[in-house]
């Protein structure tokens, strides 16, 4: 998991300037600057309300309309679960339950030592792979307690 | 020559350890001093299979799988490069009743080229369709698009070729073609499948639609749960503009086309095509009302065509072959092939394209050979979260949108999702609501309010608390539901609970025959 850079505003600047020329630029900048810092830091908004002539309350607006939008960098690593009906029909609840009871975190939270946070995801398009979860931008189907186990080690929980 | 080994790179084929296999490949080929030629494909869609590898002979391919890296270097020991036997060995990919069965117009590419070479594309009768296109001109184009039938294969089932000539039809300096891959029902994958296999036949279906709406510009919205597609297709996009599939001059044609992809942010009300405009232009993703048509007034106020992935990947084969071989498969007004993805609790779960008419039950039991549980069927989700669970009593019903429609369902973009009988129908029609609650875009009451007011009355009819009367409430609720959201989320969130309360009474603790409903 590649570490995330600390805010500054000059980085944070930069990346702005660089897609603020597109059309309907938001999306892409708040992707950028998460790729960059790992969350969208609440000390850019203003600077993109600036850049694209928004006010901040609207730029607030998109940022929090959207679940992948992050207001706080994650752990090191992040393990997305899938919680969707095909992932349900092939046991997902027991292991969803199984992960949270083990990494003693709920949904959208990260272990007290910072290793992993746990996401649900609503479909990884795996439907005939399920269950299925993603680790860190790597997917992983067919999953059963040994796997999810597996996937757990691998984020030093176990 | 080289041998030649197809490998799937397919995200479903990575997920069973497709990557591992590729390397156990590669470090068997350097210790064996063997030069062997690895050509990356998408997936053939047989996802128990995978990951599957398949080897070019004398006498066509010859399929292996599914394949673990520990199995690569048996595979070598048993002659793989020249199609030895082993107990792995699936024979001739065509052979296999799941993919015989099929007719793959779609994606008939798909699993068998090399994704990302345009050679390999158009020696597979790629570029046919957008040829004929330009021959063709914009009106006849559409004309072509009408004839064959085709409706949108994102769900709404709209005539693709009326909107392309509404958009056709509006005067503006700038128009747009938006493909829609924000694919987010669950147990559906087939947008997926053709980025991540052959993602060039997209870029041909968008450039046709652009040529034929006089649309200059085309944005792919996909969501951001599928990084692999986004890759590849991004990689297929550069490669066309290089090559002149792209740009200012398609093809050498007086036709100018470009192409960008933008990422989705995890809402999957942005399916919902208003929202996904609002979007691409960087706001929250709220449901627009209609009218105005985005064939008016769509991306930034422009005449926009969007349509789903499939219909668009439909384009090029219609276009190629002739709209009437097109128009005469399928039955009553569901004209061509429907790709099928078969998902949930089956034995052979996976993409199957054939022509509209199937029944419910020869798609789950015969084809898809029942649960993988070795259990019985108990309920099947045909069309995303928002679909209809539907029992054995109604599997005659044939794969079609109006016969989906009179069992009070709906194929939506063509997803079957099957349970076995531990499945707990209060708890999904519960989770139908809760989803709808979570990805509500707020901005009609019906969905925002009425989604979270369906969690807390489901959750009183399993508790048991005045159960007559809660359940009026409940059936109430959907009703106003249906008639009063602005889009299918609201709209459509009835489907899955009602169509739960009705053929399993049973789990929400009433008896059969004395359903609400």
């Amino acid at each position: 998991m590649p570490g995330f850079e600390p805010w500054s505003a000059e980085r944070g600047g930069a990346i702005i300037a660089a897609h603020k020329g597109q059309e309907g630029a938001t999306l892409p900048i708040l992707h950028a600057l998460q790729d960059a810092f790992g969350h969208v830091p609440r000390a850019a908004i203003p600077l993109i309300a600036e850049a694209l002539n928004l006010s901040r309350a609207e730029v607030h607006g998109v940022v929090s309309f959207y679940h992948d939008f992050r207001d706080a960098a994650p752990g090191a690593h992040v393990l997305k679960l899938c919680r969707a009906e095909a992932c349900q029909a092939m046991g997902a609840d027991a292991l969803s339950d199984a992960a949270r009871e083990q990494l003693s975190i709920d949904w959208g939270e990260t272990t007290p030592d910072g290793s992993v946070t746990l996401e649900p995801v609503f479909c990884l398009g795996l439907c005939a792979c399920a269950p299925a979860a993603m680790l860190d931008g790597k997917v992983f189907g067919g999953l059963d307690r040994a796997r999810l186990d597996g996937l757990l080690k691998r984020v030093g929980q176990r | 020559m080289k041998p030649r080994l197809f490998v799937s790179r397919d995200a479903g084929a990575l997920a069973l350890g497709a990557d591992e296999v590729e390397r156990a490949i590669i470090a068997a080929e350097r210790r064996r001093g063997l030069d062997i030629e690895i050509v990356r494909t998408g997936s053939r869609g047989l996802f128990w299979l995978e990951p599957m590898i398949e080897i070019a002979t004398a006498e066509g391919r010859i399929a292996y799988g599914p394949v673990q890296a520990g199995d690569v270097e048996a595979l070598f020991d048993a002659g793989l490069l020249d199609g030895g036997a082993h107990p792995l060995r699936l024979g001739r990919p065509e052979d296999i009743p799941f993919l015989k069965r099929q007719t793959r117009l779609t994606f008939a590419r798909c699993g068998i080229v090399d994704r990302l070479s345009l050679d390999d594309y158009r020696a597979h009768g790629g570029y046919r369709g957008l040829e004929r296109a330009i021959a063709l001109g914009p009106a006849a184009i559409i004309e072509e698009i009408v004839t064959s039938g085709l409706r949108g294969r994102g769900g709404a089932g709209f005539p693709t070729g009326i909107k392309w000539r509404t958009t056709a039809q509006a005067e503006a300096p700038q128009k747009y073609i938006v493909c829609n891959a924000d694919e987010g029902d669950s147990g559906t994958f087939a947008d997926r499948m053709i980025m991540e296999g052959d993602p060039f036949v997209l870029i041909e279906g968008m450039t046709i639609a652009g040529i034929a709406a006089g649309a200059t510009k085309g944005y792919v919205y996909i969501r951001s749960e599928y990084p692999h597609a986004i890759e590849i297709l991004g990689r297929a996009i550069a490669i066309a503009q290089r090559a002149g599939c792209l740009g200012a001059r398609v093809l050498a044609s007086p036709y100018a086309f470009d192409l960008e992809i933008r990422v989705g942010a995890g809402a999957y009300v942005c399916g919902e095509e208003t929202a996904l405009l609002e979007s691409l232009e960087g706001k929250r993703g709220m449901v627009r009302a209609k009218p105005p048509l985005p064939a008016h007034k769509g991306l930034f106020g422009r005449p926009t065509v969007v349509n789903n992935v499939i219909s668009l990947a439909s384009v090029p084969v219609i276009l190629a072959e002739g709209a009437a071989a097109y128009r005469d498969l399928g039955l009553g007004r569901s004209r061509g092939t429907m790709p099928i993805q078969l998902a949930g609790n089956l034995r052979h779960r996976g993409l199957f394209e054939a022509a509209f008419g199937l029944t419910l039950g020869e798609l789950v039991d015969d084809i898809g050979g029942g649960t993988a549980t070795l259990r019985p069927v108990r309920a099947v989700q045909v069309g995303g979260p928002l679909g209809a669970y539907f029992p054995r009593a109604l599997f005659d019903t044939q794969f079609d949108y109006e016969a989906f429609a009179a069992k009070n369902g709906l194929i939506g973009h063509g997803g079957v999702v099957v349970f076995d009988d531990t499945v707990d129908m209060a708890r999904q029609a519960r989770f139908a609501m809760e989803f709808c609650a979570i990805e509500s875009c707020g901005k009609c009451t019906p969905c925002r309010i009425g989604s979270t007011r369906g969690v807390e009355v489901i959750d009183r009819v399993i508790a048991g608390d005045r159960r007559p009367e809660t359940l009026a409430l409940l059936t109430e609720l959907c009703e106003t539901m249906r008639l009063g959201s602005l889009c299918a989320l609201g709209g459509f969130v009835p489907y899955p609970v009602i169509s739960a309360l009705t053929h399993f009474p049973e789990d929400f603790g009433i008896r059969r025959g004395a359903a609400a409903a």
